[in-house]
């Protein structure tokens, strides 16, 4: 066994730095639209229109049911042959987010579906419509609940996107992949990027975890 | 106020209300009784139409609220509403409690609602916790706020679900107190409750209800004291 020698790591800082600007970049745009998306859907699944119910449902099973990298080829490689050019950068964030998107949706039904009945009963005996009740006494108190499994969720992403390796994104993977190819130090290299991805997100999960505990204070 | 005509509601194969019958006077208090099952209950709710009855039509205040063509949260405005677990939003202070419906959905400023909501604590005695949240309240209290959060709508007719229900035995007193005084002021009232002190004090009239049909109705004296029908009697022994 060789002792494993880190130099190559430092040596090759400002080029993994870009990687990890990359990585966070396209992580960033992809939670805050599959947010969005993951919203949107997880509310259409609790429709009283049994159509988008079943179609926010079926974009819901669809994309858990298949995996992120066929997905992201499909985009990436398929899309072009059929004359549809995507840029990689493009395919990337609309890949991951479509994608977190269907995890969010359901993190978002749920939420909803766990807040007691009565609270939407007391609303609607006061007057107030399905969507007043809604927005000012359901998703306020939904909100909450979902954050451990949003945070859960937004994690899971920023570790996905280490497939984007794959359609010629230099994120932080790829670019410890390059580093690689050239110092064959595969050890230094990729536990190097073990403890970036982990810092990434052990950070992001303790910046949600007081977030967390100050909403919880104010309820 | 209350006119309720053959009255039919039923949850998948299981029918829980079989045709009542019944009216309910300008600021008369009408308290229900029956065993767990009878219909009570889904009975007080389809009133503010938390559940739609299937058969049957209801109009308060000369309104056919059962009719297709009502607009649904205009008549709960006029319907106010006390549930069994209070129901309190628990992301909100005691006071905003009691102005939320009030500000969206009457569109009241906020100073007005705001003197409103605390006139009704007062009146609910809890002046001292405008700014608390439900979960630094006991359970009388909460249900008190619960009352003046239906008050602040202005209502025609309060509904109350079984209020003392869930509550220490400590803490009945207070809120049933709220509800004589709600009585009192001549407040027209339909109460689900076995609360025997409360019917005698209170009540003009106990309706006792069984497998969906009205099968006894007077006084609180006739009720408790002379009940005439043996299904009445069998039930009063076992909860007195």
């Amino acid at each position: 066994m060789n002792l494993p020698d880190y130099s190559v790591v430092f040596d090759n800082w400002a080029f993994l730095m870009l990687g990890m600007q990359e990585t966070l970049r396209i992580s960033a745009f992809a939670v805050v639209i599959g947010f969005m998306i993951g919203s949107a859907v997880g509310l259409l699944r609790l429709s009283r229109v049994r159509v988008l119910r079943m179609a926010a449902g079926a974009y819901v099973e669809f994309i858990r049911g298949t995996p992120l990298l066929v997905q992201l080829y499909i985009l990436y490689f398929g899309l072009p042959s059929i004359g549809i050019d995507l840029t990689a950068r493009a395919a990337a964030i609309i890949g991951l987010s479509i994608n977190s998107g269907a995890y969010v949706a359901e993190i978002v039904r749920a939420g909803i579906q766990s807040i007691d009945k009565g609270q939407t009963e007391a609303a609607r005996s006061l007057g107030m419509s399905g969507h007043l009740a809604m927005i000012f006494v359901i998703l306020p108190q939904a909100f909450r609940r979902i954050i451990p499994p949003l945070v859960n969720e937004f994690i899971i992403l920023i570790k996905d996107s280490s497939l984007l390796s794959l359609i010629a994104i230099t994120e932080l993977m790829r670019a410890g992949q390059h580093i690689r190819s050239r110092t064959y130090q595969d050890f230094e290299i990729f536990t190097a990027i073990a403890i970036l991805y982990f810092i990434v997100t052990f950070t992001l999960s303790n910046i949600l975890g007081v977030l967390e505990r100050r909403l919880q204070v104010s309820d | 106020m209350i006119e309720v005509r053959d009255l039919h509601k039923s949850f998948g194969d299981l029918e829980v209300l079989k045709g009542i019958t019944t009216s309910i006077a300008r600021g008369e208090v009408v308290v229900l009784i029956g065993a767990s099952g009878s219909g009570k209950s889904t009975f007080l709710r389809c009133l503010n139409l938390l559940e739609i009855p299937q058969r049957g039509e209801i109009t308060i205040d000369g309104q056919v609220v059962t009719s297709r063509r009502v607009d649904i949260n205009r008549i709960r405005q006029e319907v106010g509403m006390v549930f069994q677990q209070f129901n309190l939003f628990p992301h909100k202070k005691a006071l905003d409690n009691i102005t939320l419906a009030l500000l969206k959905v009457k569109k009241i400023k906020a100073k007005e609602a705001r003197e409103t909501g605390l006139e009704l604590l007062a009146k609910v005695g809890l002046s001292d916790k405008a700014n608390a949240y439900p979960r630094h309240l006991s359970g009388g209290q909460q249900q008190r706020v619960a009352i003046a959060r239906a008050l602040a709508m202005r209502p025609k007719v309060m509904l109350f679900d079984e209020p003392t229900s869930a509550l220490d035995p400590e803490m009945i007193k207070e809120v049933l107190n709220v509800m004589k005084q709600l009585a009192a002021d001549g407040m027209t009232m339909v109460v689900v409750s076995h609360e025997m002190g409360f019917a005698r004090e209170a009540a003009d009239r106990v309706i006792f209800l069984d497998e969906g049909i009205i099968v006894e109705e007077g006084s609180p004296e006739e009720i408790y004291t002379n009940a005439k029908v043996q299904r009445t009697k069998d039930f009063l022994s076992q909860i007195l």
